[in-house]
């Protein structure tokens, strides 16, 4: 097996995986709302861009009762932070299916197969537009995840930040405290249990009115309707915008050409390796069949 | 240990390749870097099929997951016949394995043309021809007939000298009949399974889940029907067989070399993970090890003719 490290980026920033998959012990699992933190120790991987993200399948327990889950799945890291003995990952998970539930079940000391960092990260603020002075950020639920590592990235850069987040209930929420406590954040849900009582997307629609928005960078990562409403506010104002998209899945390295996404000028781009961070403008809807399963 | 292996007059080093259209070696070389070809997990890079003409692919949704395998209707995206020669084939040259191009066509002509364009490469090491489509003269899909699989290959044996696999599809009544026409057409091996028909229902609405209605199955949920197929195939013609269907480890390609197969292909499980053909093949070499065998010599076709049906 030849060394896991990493070789330097590509040009889209993207940091390049070790070619195989490979073991990772989970280090932690906690509840924030009605998600769960999972952690594991990656001991032989490169530190991640934010916007990339892992495929990740339990080494135990994956597939044995019912025959599924039986592919990988694909996880936005949530945070990387270097601990001792590699970088410790940080992945936001809600149990709505056989995949997400196995993985929100690890325990400590579990195996975790990770193959990753994949895909293209988001962009700095003037790599999207060169005269950007600051960034909005937008999430919704679970979606929240790839932000709050950009969100940290940027803050060290010392980009000047807006920080807007939604979820439907209390039961689907969680994830606000404890990867973005450091900031200050508006909320929106849509029972009113936090925030404004709505979506997060009527939040960015009162900011994109002001002035300093034109120059602003957008960045959204959420379900899919969410997106498309995001995309479409950004359109209208010519704010410009990055999505971090999801569809279903099989490999994450553009071998099974599963996960197409219409392109806004026809044909289809491979989301795993062409995004899943995308420029809104790229792309001909949000609304994707088949994703936000 | 010694694994090497002969497809038609092509010596490679191991017997595990991958399948057609289960592994993007330039996609990969962009998410693993140069370190994909320091150990490469397949002895022969097997290329996605290629069309004359680009193609855009099916709408989403493209795939779903079912009990140990998955639904696929990609709908054979790619380049084009220029394009690939172009932009794909220069890249590819540059992996450290011989290059099998998989083409496909919507008739006769065409096929010949597609392999007269790709032959001619000295980047080409081998062609597969995916029969899995209809003759658009006939109207018949040319994998599911015996004439229609005989008279492709009258028509492109004669355009090409390098090694000529026909990828055959299981859903047949009788794919050893296939077989035994495109041995007879002068085939110099045969690839099963290709996927099986399948169809999902969404969650919830019951409305087909697929962009493009149904697809093919795959993964371990179709190997024990994918080793039968390439034993029944096996015993019935003399050309090279290469096995394929639901393999995952070094004991499950075992199988299929037992059942008569020369060599292996590793599919589905590479989305797994991207060095399964790796793993396959050393694991291989303990599970022979394990059989009592010191080399792949003996092996094939054990179970081939000693089982009635």
């Amino acid at each position: 097996m030849p060394p896991l490290t990493g070789s330097k980026p590509a040009s889209d920033g993207r940091v390049i995986a070790p070619p195989a998959r490979r073991l990772c012990e989970v280090v932690e699992n906690r509840a924030t709302g009605g998600y769960r933190i999972f952690s594991a120790l990656d001991g032989s991987g490169p530190e991640p861009r934010a916007g990339q993200f892992y495929m990740l399948t339990a080494a135990d327990g994956w597939g044995q009762r019912t025959g599924r889950p039986y592919l990988p799945r694909a996880f936005s890291v949530a945070e990387a932070t270097p601990a001792d003995g590699g970088v410790r990952l940080d992945f936001l998970v809600e149990a709505v299916g056989p995949g997400t539930e196995r993985l929100a079940a690890l325990d400590p000391g579990d195996g975790l197969w990770v193959t990753g960092p994949l895909g293209r990260p988001f962009s700095a603020p003037r790599g999207v537009v060169p005269e950007a002075t600051g960034a909005i950020l937008v999430g919704g639920g679970i979606g929240l995840a790839p932000l709050a590592i950009l969100h940290r990235q940027l803050a060290e850069r010392g980009v000047p930040l807006r920080t807007l987040l939604g979820f439907r209930d209390r039961e689907h929420s969680g994830g606000v405290d404890e990867l973005f406590g450091c900031c200050e954040v508006r909320l929106a849900s849509e029972d009113g249990h936090v925030g404004h009582r709505g979506y997060v997307t009527d939040l960015l629609a009162v900011l994109l009115e002001g002035a300093d928005a034109q120059t602003a960078v957008v960045y959204a990562c959420g379900p899919p309707a969410m997106l498309e409403t995001v995309r479409a506010l950004c359109s209208e104002r010519g704010v410009a915008a990055e999505l971090a998209m999801e569809t279903p899945m099989a490999c994450g390295f553009g071998a099974c050409f599963g996960c197409a996404v219409p392109l806004a000028d026809g044909g289809y781009m491979r989301l795993c390796s062409d995004g899943p961070v995308v420029n809104a403008a790229d792309i001909e809807t949000a609304l994707v069949a088949g994703s936000g399963h | 240990m010694e694994l090497g292996v002969d497809i038609a007059g092509l010596r490679l080093d191991h017997p595990v390749i991958n399948g057609s259209g289960t592994f993007d070696a330039i996609a990969a070389r962009r998410a693993f870097g140069d370190a994909l070809l320091a150990e490469f997990p397949f002895s022969m890079f097997v290329s996605k099929t290629i069309t004359p003409e680009a193609r855009a692919g099916n709408p989403p949704p493209r795939i779903f997951e079912t009990p140990a395998g998955m639904i696929n209707s990609i709908g054979l995206p790619n380049k084009g016949l220029e394009g690939f020669l172009a932009q794909d084939l220069p890249q590819l040259a540059e992996l450290p394995v011989p290059l099998c191009v998989s083409v496909m066509a919507r008739s006769h002509g065409e096929f010949a043309r597609l392999v007269e364009a790709v032959t001619v490469r000295d980047e080409v090491a081998a062609l597969e021809l995916n029969v899995s489509c209809p003759n658009v003269e006939s109207g018949l899909i040319v994998g599911e007939q015996a004439p229609e699989t005989l008279s492709l290959l009258e028509t492109v044996r004669p355009v090409t000298t390098k090694p000529l696999i026909v990828k055959l599809t299981p859903n047949v009544a009788d794919p050893a009949a296939i077989a035994r026409a495109a041995e007879e057409g002068g085939a110099d091996a045969v690839s099963l399974v290709n996927t099986l028909k399948a169809t999902a229902m969404a969650p919830g609405t019951l409305e087909p889940w697929l962009g493009a209605g149904r697809g093919g199955l795959s993964g371990p949920a179709i190997r024990p029907v994918a080793l039968e197929q390439v034993r029944s195939v096996a015993a019935a013609v003399s050309i090279a067989v290469i096995g394929m269907g639901g393999i995952e480890s070094g004991g499950d390609a075992l199988d299929f070399l037992a059942a008569g197969a020369t060599a292996v292909a590793v599919g589905t499980a590479n989305f797994r993970d991207p060095r399964a053909g790796a793993r396959v093949r050393s694991e291989l070499e303990a599970a022979l090890s394990a059989a009592g065998f010191a080399s792949l010599d003996g092996l094939g076709g054990r179970i081939a003719a000693s089982t009635s049906t």
